[in-house]
């Protein structure tokens, strides 16, 4: 599977999706007006991967900023992680907050009590 | 006919005024307006968590517009604007203000009203609630809004969604949202 690179724009964040390392990552801001357009193709990417993941994957998500229209989009994202995890694989989502920021820790904990999957909460001290 | 979308900010006497937007809402606007009040923030050394709160909430204020307004009544003053909208950011003593404007259909009053009301009505928790409920259970529309913008600014500012509605005619109304983020929650 061809790896998704995608750079960080002002409205979209940056987007490292590689197959052969078991590594996702989503960094920056995702406050687009059209965030099914911008996630769809991740989400079909996805679908590839869980017909032949690793034993083990590792979601990293460092968002600064995300509007509501991408949260559901980032719940497409993590259910099919969860259906990768549910399938006997390991997976692990290490969510990202700087430390002063209480909301992004909240809304981590919001994905986390929806989507059965290990999260891991890491505040970033600067 | 007298009408005047902006007499609204004039019985709002305190705070400073540190950005003001009248007109057609579309994403480079939206991208311009985050840019500029930004930079305001930062320039004025705003600690970062209320920094953060203010642009959450003006990019769901501004998203909010740029999905559901509804089209101008056909003899407002602006024709042009396909999605006609206000926007006012004040600083004040604690914290920013942040009031929008838009049409909003006769038929759309009544359904709106009663979505804010039941987020004035609700604790933290309940509205913490409501956001997982609303963002595990409901589809994107058709319009492309999440249904998530008022309860996530309810709960990122910990207040009551302050909003009025002005009679324009028979079918539109004026909508004004006005929303206080205190550097204290």
């Amino acid at each position: 599977m061809e790896p998704i690179i995608i750079e960080g724009t002002p409205k979209t964040p940056t987007i490292k999706f590689d197959s052969s390392k078991g590594e996702f990552e989503i960094k920056g801001r995702s406050i687009p007006e059209n965030s099914v357009e911008f996630y769809k193709p991740l989400v079909d990417w996805l679908d590839l991967y869980k017909e032949s993941p690793l034993n083990k994957t590792v979601v990293n998500i460092r968002l600064e900023y995300f509007n509501t229209s991408s949260s559901k989009c980032i719940l497409d994202v993590f259910k099919k992680l969860e259906a990768i995890h549910k399938a006997k694989n390991d997976v692990e989502v290490n969510w990202y907050y700087e430390e002063d920021d209480e909301d992004m820790l909240e809304a981590g904990e919001d994905y986390e009590s929806i989507i059965r999957v290990p999260f891991k909460m890491i505040e970033i001290v600067e | 006919m007298s009408f005047n979308v902006e007499s609204y900010f004039s019985d709002i006497s305190s705070g400073n005024p540190i950005h003001f937007y009248k007109g057609n809402i579309d994403s480079d606007l939206i991208n311009k307006v985050l840019d500029t009040v930004e930079g305001k923030l930062i320039k004025g050394n705003e600690h970062s968590k209320l920094r953060k709160k203010v642009y959450n909430v003006l990019v769901e204020s501004l998203q909010n517009l740029y999905h559901h307004v509804d089209k101008v009544p056909d003899d407002f003053e602006d024709q042009t604007s396909d999605k006609f909208g206000i926007l006012e950011v004040i600083k004040e003593e604690n914290g920013y203000r942040i009031i929008t404007g838009n049409f909003v259909q006769a038929d759309n009053v009544e359904k709106l009203e009663e979505k804010i009301k039941r987020i004035n009505r609700s604790s933290h928790e309940e509205i913490t609630e409501l956001y997982k409920f609303i963002l595990n259970h409901q589809r994107i529309s058709s319009k492309g809004g999440g249904g998530l913008g008022l309860v996530d600014i309810a709960r990122k500012t910990g207040n009551r969604l302050e909003y009025q509605f002005k009679k324009y005619n028979e079918e539109s109304s004026f909508f004004y949202l006005n929303i206080f983020v205190s550097e204290n929650y």
